[in-house]
This record gives C-alpha cells, sequence and structure tokens, in this order.
C-alpha cells in the first residue's frame, strides 16, 4: 500500500467511494437500552429514587443518548429515524401497560373467590359470605342466546340483500349507511330504545329479560351484517356462475353454494359479536335490572346478568362491602374469560374452517 | 367448499330441477329485503321512540330535572363532561394509537405483529364494565401520586388545581379509561389503512435512500390521512357513549368544572349519569334522562356520520 491518500483504493488501483455511509452497529439500539436500563437500576440502587422515576430516568437517556449517538455517526437524517423508533415502541409500550396490569388485577382478585359454590350459588337470602353468581351466569347467557337467535337471521339476510340482491341499488347504499351509523350507537342508547318500546306495551316501570335482548340486537344486528357482507363478497363469482349455469335457481345457489363457502367466516363473525354484546351493561341496566335469585323466565320480571351484578356489587354493596367486591372480582374474572374463550374459538374457527382457495 | 366441487350425480340435478321455480326465489329475495328493511325501522325507531318519549322533558322543570330551572340547565353540565372526558380520552389515545398501529404494519417483524395485532383485539374485547371495576380499583389509586406530584408543579394551571381526592376518582382518570377502551378501535382502523399504502410508493421511499421514518412520513402518513381522522373520530363516538366505566370511576355531579384531578368538582357524562340515575327514576324523570340520551344520540350520530363520510371520501380519491 504506497497510495497515502484517505480514499480507500480497490483491486484495479482505481480510487472509489464507499457504498455505505457510516452505521451504527446492528446491536446499537439493544446496546443503548442495556445502558440506560442499567443507569436506572443504578439510580434505584444507589441514588434511592423511586420505580417511577427511574423508568422516567432510563426512558430520557434512550430517547436522547441513542439520537444522539446516531447523530455523531450516522448524521442528523437517521438521529431522526432513532427517535421516531424510540417513540413508536415507547407508545406501544405504554399501550401494552393497561392490559397487562387489568389482567393481572382481574385474575388476581377474582381467582380466590372461584369455588363450585360460587357457580353454583345465587345471591337470594344471602347477605355477606356464601353467595354466588349463579343467577347472574344464567341471565347473561339467556338473554344473550335470545340476542343471538334475533340478530343471526336479520343480519345475515340483511347481507344477503345487500351483497346478492341489492348490489348497486339505492336501498341498499341507505342500509349499508345505516347500518355504519348503528354501529355507532351508544350501548345505553340502544338500552333506552328497548325501554321506550317496551313500555308502549308493558306500561312504565317495565323490567324484562326479553327486553335485555332487544337492546343488545340492535348493537349486535350492525357487527353481523358487516361480518357477512365481507364474507359473501369473498365468495369468488366463478362458483356463483357455475352454479347458475347447472340451472340452479339463485336462491339455492346462495344457500347451497355461497353460504356454505362463507359460513367459517360468518361464525366467526357472529362468534365475535357475541363475545361484544356479552359484557355490555349498561342496556341490560335499564332494562333487564337485577335479582337476587334465579330467573329463567326472559318474557316477566327482573334478570341479573354479569355485567349488571358487577357494577351494583362495587356501586350499591350496602353493609358488605368486601364480600360484594370479592363476589364483583369473581364475576369479572368469569365475565373476562368467557369473553376471550368465545374469542379464541372464533379464530379459531376462522382459521380451522376457512375455505382453502388455492391461493 | 366441498359442497361446490364434488359431483353432482344425475339424480341430484333432476332433484333440484324439479325444485326449480319462481316462488323460492321470490319469498327468499323477499325474506332478505325485509330484514333489510326491519334493519331501517329499527334505526327509526330508535330515534322516534327516543324523541317521543324525550320531548315530553322539554317544559320539565324543579323535581323532574333534578333541582335545575330547565332541561336544557340539566342537560349541559353533562353535555360538558361527556364532551371533556371524550376529548381528554382522544389526546392521549390518539397518539398512542397511531404508533402502535405503526408498530403492528411498520415495525415489528411479520410473525411478532400478528400477535401484537391479536393482543390489541383483546383489549377491545374486554367488557367496559371491567375496565371500570380496574379504573376504580387500580388505575385511580396508583395515579393519586401522579395527581399529587401534579397538583403541587403545575396547581397554577386551572386544570390542575385540585384538591386531590384519596381514592383518585377524577376527571382524568376517566378520561384515562375512556383512552384504554378506544385505543383499540383506533389502531385497528388506523392499522388497516397503514398496511394498504401502496408497496410501490414505499419501495420507492425507500430506493431513494429514505430512512424508515422518512419513508413512513412521505409515502404512509399522506395516503392514511383521511383513514386516521375517521379512525380518531370513531374512537370519539365510542368514547362519548362510553358508559359504565365512566359511571364507575366518576363521582356523579352536575357541574361545568376544567379541574381535572378533583372529585368534588368534577362534572359527570350523560351516558354515566343515565346509568346512576335510571333505576331510581320515575314519571317525569325517566323522561328528562331519555331526553340526555336522545342528545346522546344526536352527537354521536353527528361524529360518527362525520368519521364515515370523511373514510368514504378518503378511499373515492385515493
Amino acid at each position: 500500500m504506497t497510495d497515502t491518500t484517505l480514499t480507500p483504493v480497490d483491486e484495479t488501483g482505481r480510487h472509489s467511494m464507499p457504498l455505505q455511509g457510516a452505521q451504527l452497529p446492528r446491536y446499537a439500539p439493544g446496546l443503548a437500552a442495556g445502558i440506560a436500563v442499567g443507569i436506572a437500576v443504578l439510580a434505584v440502587l444507589l441514588g434511592g429514587v423511586g420505580a417511577v422515576a427511574a423508568v422516567m430516568i432510563g426512558w430520557v437517556l434512550l430517547a436522547v443518548g441513542l439520537p444522539a449517538w446516531s447523530r455523531a455517526v450516522e448524521g442528523p437524517r437517521k438521529a431522526a429515524d432513532r427517535v421516531a423508533g424510540v417513540l413508536v415502541w415507547s407508545a406501544f409500550a405504554l399501550a401494552m401497560i393497561p392490559l397487562v396490569s387489568l389482567v393481572w388485577t382481574v385474575v388476581s382478585k377474582g381467582l380466590p373467590i372461584l369455588s363450585a359454590q360460587f357457580f353454583q350459588n345465587s345471591m337470594r337470602g344471602i347477605l355477606g359470605e356464601g353467595g354466588g353468581i349463579y343467577h347472574a351466569v344464567m341471565g347473561t347467557l339467556i338473554i344473550t342466546a335470545l340476542a343471538t337467535l334475533i340478530s343471526v337471521p336479520i343480519g345475515v339476510l340483511s347481507a344477503i340483500y345487500l351483497v346478492e340482491y341489492g348490489k348497486g341499488s339505492k336501498l341498499a347504499r341507505v342500509i349499508t349507511f345505516l347500518v355504519d351509523v348503528m354501529t355507532g350507537i351508544p350501548s345505553i342508547v340502544a338500552g333506552l330504545f328497548a325501554y321506550a318500546l317496551f313500555v308502549i306495551f308493558f306500561g312504565p316501570g317495565v323490567r324484562m329479560g326479553f327486553g335485555g335482548s332487544v337492546a343488545l340486537s340492535v348493537l349486535m344486528i350492525p357487527i353481523v351484517v358487516r361480518a357477512t357482507e365481507e364474507m359473501l363478497k369473498l365468495v369468488p363469482d366463478e362458483l356463483r356462475e357455475a352454479s347458475y349455469a347447472l340451472g340452479v335457481p339463485k336462491w339455492r345457489t346462495i344457500v347451497k353454494v355461497v353460504l356454505p363457502t362463507a359460513v367459517a367466516g360468518i361464525v366467526t363473525g357472529v362468534t365475535l359479536a357475541v363475545a361484544r354484546v356479552a359484557g355490555e351493561t349498561a342496556p341490560l341496566l335499564i332494562i333487564a335490572g337485577l335479582t337476587t335469585g334465579a330467573n329463567f323466565n326472559p318474557f316477566s320480571e327482573r334478570m341479573a346478568t354479569l355485567p349488571v351484578f358487577i357494577f351494583y356489587a362495587i356501586t350499591e354493596p350496602g353493609i358488605y362491602d368486601e364480600e360484594m367486591a370479592a363476589y364483583a372480582w369473581g364475576a369479572a374474572l368469569t365475565l373476562v374469560t368467557l369473553v376471550m374463550v368465545l374469542n379464541v374459538a372464533a379464530r379459531v374457527i376462522g382459521s380451522v374452517f376457512a375455505p382453502k382457495t388455492g391461493r | 367448499m366441498a359442497m361446490t366441487t364434488e359431483p353432482r350425480s344425475d339424480r341430484d340435478v333432476t332433484a333440484i330441477d324439479q325444485s326449480t321455480g319462481r316462488v323460492g326465489d321470490v319469498v327468499f329475495a323477499g325474506l332478505a329485503r325485509s330484514s333489510g328493511l326491519l334493519i331501517m325501522l329499527a334505526l327509526a325507531g330508535v330515534a322516534v321512540f327516543l324523541v317521543v318519549q324525550g320531548s315530553g322533558a322539554l317544559g320539565n322543570t324543579g323535581d323532574a330535572v333534578y333541582g335545575k330551572d330547565s332541561i336544557w340547565g340539566y342537560v349541559w353540565p353533562l353535555l360538558f363532561g361527556t364532551l371533556l372526558a371524550s376529548v381528554i380520552a382522544m389526546i392521549i389515545a390518539a397518539p398512542l394509537a397511531i404508533g402502535v398501529a405503526l408498530i403492528i404494519s411498520h415495525y415489528a417483524p411479520r410473525p411478532v405483529a400478528k400477535t401484537l395485532g391479536w393482543l390489541i383485539d383483546l383489549l377491545a374485547a374486554i367488557p367496559s364494565v371491567v375496565y371500570g371495576l380496574w379504573g376504580i380499583n387500580f388505575l385511580a389509586l396508583n395515579l393519586v401520586p401522579a395527581y399529587d406530584w401534579l397538583q403541587r408543579n403545575a396547581g397554577w394551571i386551572p386544570f390542575f388545581e385540585g384538591p386531590v381526592p384519596n381514592s383518585g376518582r377524577t376527571m382524568l382518570t376517566a378520561g384515562i379509561v375512556l383512552a384504554v377502551m378506544a385505543l383499540p378501535i383506533i389502531t385497528a382502523i388506523c392499522r388497516e389503512v397503514f398496511a394498504q399504502t401502496p408497496k410501490m410508493h414505499q419501495e420507492a421511499a425507500l430506493a431513494l435512500g429514505a430512512t424508515r421514518w422518512e419513508m413512513i412520513r412521505m409515502t404512509v402518513f399522506p395516503y392514511a390521512r383521511s383513514g386516521m381522522i375517521s379512525a380518531v373520530l370513531l374512537g370519539l363516538g365510542r368514547a362519548l357513549g362510553e358508559t359504565m366505566a365512566v359511571a364507575l370511576v366518576l363521582a356523579p355531579s352536575l357541574l361545568v368544572s376544567f379541574n381535572l384531578i378533583t372529585a368534588e368538582q368534577s362534572s359527570s357524562t350523560i351516558a354515566a349519569n343515565i346509568a346512576l340515575n335510571f333505576g331510581n327514576a320515575s314519571g317525569a324523570k325517566i323522561d328528562t334522562l331519555i331526553f340526555t340520551g336522545l342528545v346522546l344520540f344526536i352527537i354521536t350520530f353527528a361524529v360518527n356520520f362525520l368519521g364515515r363520510a370523511i373514510a368514504v371520501r378518503g378511499v373515492a380519491k385515493g
């Protein structure tokens, strides 16, 4: 190497520019994060700062240190990129805190109360210990099942109309728009609607489980329509045309060809909709009310449900507030588990039974 | 699927042939159309019933409107509280949701991103009453030190005047709970819009030497702008109508106050107020509460309408 210039020389002896600018090593973000965590831990151990303050110190160090290092080595544009990266990941970490802490709180506070007795007993004649949520579980199951029975036929048929019959027509456009609006109806308004409707037939002060089902249907139908519509749109037109070519009438094509093809997606959508309304509180608070005992007749009298039970156990616990709080957490854990199981079931159905399109 | 690919036997074909008829078609089409009409009827029903039952409350005074001079004197503080809590929620949730959506669509590696998206969806599935339970028993208590700090260091701003309650049940707590609840909705929509950014635009930006952030700023954000706005509006619609979490977290009162970290002087929201008072209400009070529900319905309708309109216009343009 006799060449004394700073630019590197390749084998042919010509001077060449490097193709890449200076870069931080791949492990730089990890290293910076490690150093920031280390200093934060040191601050806790030696400086005696609180945990929250230590996290703040570590975060500021990372958010300033990594870009500064990057700016020195890679230049300002790469440094801005690093800042954005740190901010975006921080936003994500911050958003995860509620999920983790919520699941942790519900499980840790709800688990101790769970027992066979807790699911077998109702609150009838119970003051303080020995109560259970049998009545509320039954109420939730009955009301949600009735809501599903109302929503699924209406929702699926409406989606069929939108995709198969009314495509592009004025009525279809209006319905699509209204479905969109319905997804935004506040749940308490749905409850007020059911109340106002039932008052006409049964007089003021009406409470019945079926009213809760109607209110939940108002919330559920748009979700079912949306999900079914999306799925029906995915069914390839070739399938329909093949069926028509065989002389099959349109309605049989829909029932025998289109629906079976889309059924997995529809079931997924319905399950998600059920999970969504099973946890609704506000409409049931208004129209279904609360009882202490099990009521299996949705067409007469008040009916307890899990969410309403939780609400009243917290807001109006009476003198046994510790016991009621424990029941509330147990009921919350049951409700969350129910909803999660439905969600997981929906995903499994969606992925296992999805039609294999071969693409 | 199997249904369609199986070759049918001759007997099947004749069976279908025999059942072919206009009647079935007419009946089925009629069923489908009438359930569509039923949806229209249901929504019209919601509006009509609320108007009919609520309009009776327009002339209410005194006891029927819980001691206020007129129905408007009753609705206004609640409306104010509703808007305040929702706006706080959006200020917190919107940037976070966009960050989370970017992680899922652009930052995290593929398989990880799918799991993360699923986690965020779980956040959306948790019932609102459980959020309220968590808000009052965990979040509120843990926020008290932060509120104390705010009051000491930023007490001169009217928002943080205090005094801080030991329970931590304040307007800001309610806003944070609402933010957590609205976050998954905003994230889900943003994530979809981000993922739809044309690959070519992104690759072109990268090929010109843009860093990842520059690529996102120059291709993803401009493409997704209307989608992001409509996502925030739809999240706002959710926050406005959210009942149980606020009903549990906020101590009810009928005041107009910007003081965010105190219990005595915080406004309640329309939805929470209905939930807390409906059980004990009767007669004219029920009309009053239904009227507040009508106000809420109109506002959420307007916000959702705007959100959908922006989303649709954005699609047409893009």
